[in-house]
């Protein structure tokens, strides 16, 4: 239960707030109730290199940075203590035909930092589908940033193995998780001569 | 002999062996026999192994790709099939994450049954596990005993779901069924059998000086190695990580339960081994607990519970301690949102990311599973050690490759 996110910790705090002065999430930073560890490590980031960041839960938060950034940030949060990549997952968006790269990071040894899941997301266009590999910060990239490779045909600039990873090798056509891979969907069956 | 440089001849107690550097690959899979469904392309010299190419996707079921065309209820039994042998943890993963984005909160008792559910899985998922070990290291009767232990854990599940496996226990805002006395004593029972047989399996198994031979010091990875490399589970706590994600992020029932995470700094398969034996311990401590402190109360969320026809709670509520599904489930759309949750399934930590645009089916889910993260894990442990020790490797590292291709 632990887990659902709440709209707000303190009720007696929000409520006295009038509709019209509500703040909006991105303009002012909530009231000094209790920093997460989120606003913590948001403020401290901050410090160190200019990011857009969000915070979407008490224990969740997204970092959304240029590809020409990426590096640095992911240097910076290695030297913060996150020191493995959960996931790397590729998103295909074929309307603005954009492909987005996100890297979940936490930690294992950080007692604070293993508690939150942070994203680092990074967008690139069809046209230039070119990542720079974090594989030389984060080992853990290996397995995710091939299978994103050979789903979306992203590449990943600086990995030592970019190759197929669960496609066969004479696998032809469109890179699978892409939308514009369309998968059909089987009818259901019925014998109607039986079912009488 | 003796004209021989002494760089390739090792005296091991009167017997000398002869290292003829030869270098050359040897292709292991992808059959079952000591693989598992993968091709494992090992580079040799001598009996050393200098790289492994892990040629995964043999039992690939496009997971991630199938969901975008399934309903949010579709895909429970999707996201199962790639672990049959640990569904319930697989199943409760992507819920949390379907409720997260739909805001539910879910009842106390069904939180403690999820936890029940959970750890019925872990210990036959581990005993499983343990049995497939042993049969890779040539120890037949650890492996029958691996799956005539996990049988007893198995009929519970059963029991308590309607299914052996692919249990499809868990559904959004609760679960399917409530326990009942027949099941707790069941569960009791269970746990002395179990307990009993913990010491029969440390004789035959664990201080077994055969299985001591193949594990120790095979397959090292130090605590650094296996933070970089992203281990999870088990792999990772035998390597010193004090990392659980029952502890560091408790769902579920976790946070009121009492249980200690099983962490061996030696980092070789007999620690990890040894992680998987002590989870046993805990988890049939665990559902001591959850049956002495389980709350009475309702197994569903409220606002679907609202929706099922009374004529149905009746019947099955009320007579059977059932849920039955209301015809909302057919086809809900949550709102846009994501989620990213993470459980600790048997093998590790299990992460999902589900992205919805609103529509009855998800833009985007990702599954990362504990196998998964072990393909390059196994790769590098695998580098250096000798070639028989591949499979104690493997086997160690409780590798299964239709969770790693999902």
């Amino acid at each position: 239960m632990s887990n659902q996110p709440k709209p707000s910790s303190n009720p007696v705090q929000n409520n006295p707030v009038p509709q019209a002065q509500r703040p909006t999430p991105q303009a002012v930073p909530k009231p000094p109730q209790q920093p997460t560890i989120i606003d913590k490590l948001f403020e401290e980031l901050q410090k160190r290199i200019k990011v857009t960041t969000r915070k979407d839960a008490p224990n969740r938060g997204t970092i959304i940075v240029d590809r020409s950034q990426l590096v640095e940030v992911a240097k910076i949060l290695k030297e913060l203590g996150f020191d493995h990549v959960k996931t790397v997952t590729g998103m295909d968006y074929p309307d603005e035909e954009k492909l987005e790269v996100i890297y979940h990071v936490s930690s294992y040894e950080h007692p604070e930092y293993s508690k939150v899941i942070v994203a680092l997301r990074t967008t690139v266009s069809y046209r230039d589908p070119v990542v720079p590999s974090l594989y030389s910060i984060w080992e853990s990239v290996w397995t995710g940033e091939r299978e994103t490779y050979e789903m979306f045909g992203i590449r990943f600039e600086g990995h030592p193995d970019l190759r197929r990873l669960f496609l066969p090798d004479d696998f032809e056509g469109i890179y699978p998780l892409r939308k514009e891979y369309k998968l059909k969907k089987e009818g259901i069956f019925i014998d109607e001569q039986q079912a009488e | 002999m003796s004209s021989r440089p002494s760089e390739i001849t090792i005296s091991a107690e009167g017997m000398e062996v002869e290292i003829i550097p030869v270098e050359g690959e040897i292709n292991v899979g992808p059959q079952h026999p000591g693989s598992g469904h993968m091709r494992i392309y090992v580079k040799v010299n001598g009996d050393i192994i200098e790289d492994v190419d892990m040629d995964v996707g043999y039992v690939h079921r496009a997971v991630e790709k199938l969901s975008e065309i399934r309903t949010y209820m579709q895909i429970i039994p999707l996201v199962e099939r790639p672990a049959i042998l640990d569904s319930i943890n697989m199943n409760l993963g992507y819920i949390m994450a379907v409720e997260k984005i739909m805001g539910v909160e879910v009842p106390e008792r069904a939180q403690y049954l999820r936890s029940f559910a959970a750890e019925v899985n872990r210990i036959a998922s581990h005993l499983y596990g343990t049995g497939i070990l042993a049969i890779f290291l040539g120890h037949s009767t650890g492996y029958m005993w691996g799956f005539g232990d996990r049988e007893v854990w198995v009929e519970i599940l059963q029991a308590l779901t309607g299914a052996r496996l692919t249990n499809s226990y868990i559904i959004p805002g609760g679960v399917r069924r409530d326990l009942t006395p027949t099941i707790k004593e069941m569960t009791l029972k269970a746990i002395a059998y179990q307990r009993k047989r913990m010491a029969e399996w440390r004789r035959i198994f664990l201080n077994n000086p055969n299985i001591r031979d193949r594990l120790e010091n095979v397959g090292v990875m130090s605590k650094e190695n296996a933070i970089k490399w992203g281990a999870a589970g088990p792999n990772l706590r035998g390597s010193g990580v004090n990392y659980d994600v029952r502890k560091a992020e408790p769902y579920a029932a976790y946070d009121k339960l009492d249980f200690e995470v099983q962490v061996y700094k030696e980092g070789d398969g007999y620690a990890r081994t040894l992680v998987r034996f002590g989870e046993i311990e805990q988890s049939l401590n665990m559902l001591e607990q959850i049956i002495k402190e389980i709350p009475e109360g309702p197994i569903l969320a409220d606002r679907f519970f609202k929706m099922i026809p009374p004529a149905r709670v009746k019947k099955w509520w009320d007579g059977m301690r059932r849920v039955v599904f209301p015809g909302y489930f057919a086809s809900f759309r949550p709102p846009k949102g994501e989620a990213i949750t993470r459980v600790e399934a048997s093998r590790g930590e299990l992460v999902y990311y589900v992205v919805s645009d609103g529509s009855a089916t998800p833009y985007r889910l990702r599954m990362i599973t504990p196998s998964y993260r072990s393909i390059y894990v196994f790769k590098q442990l695998c580098k250096g050690s000798r070639y028989p020790d591949l499979v104690s490797i493997y086997g160690s590292l409780d590798y299964f490759p239709p969770e790693a291709d999902r």
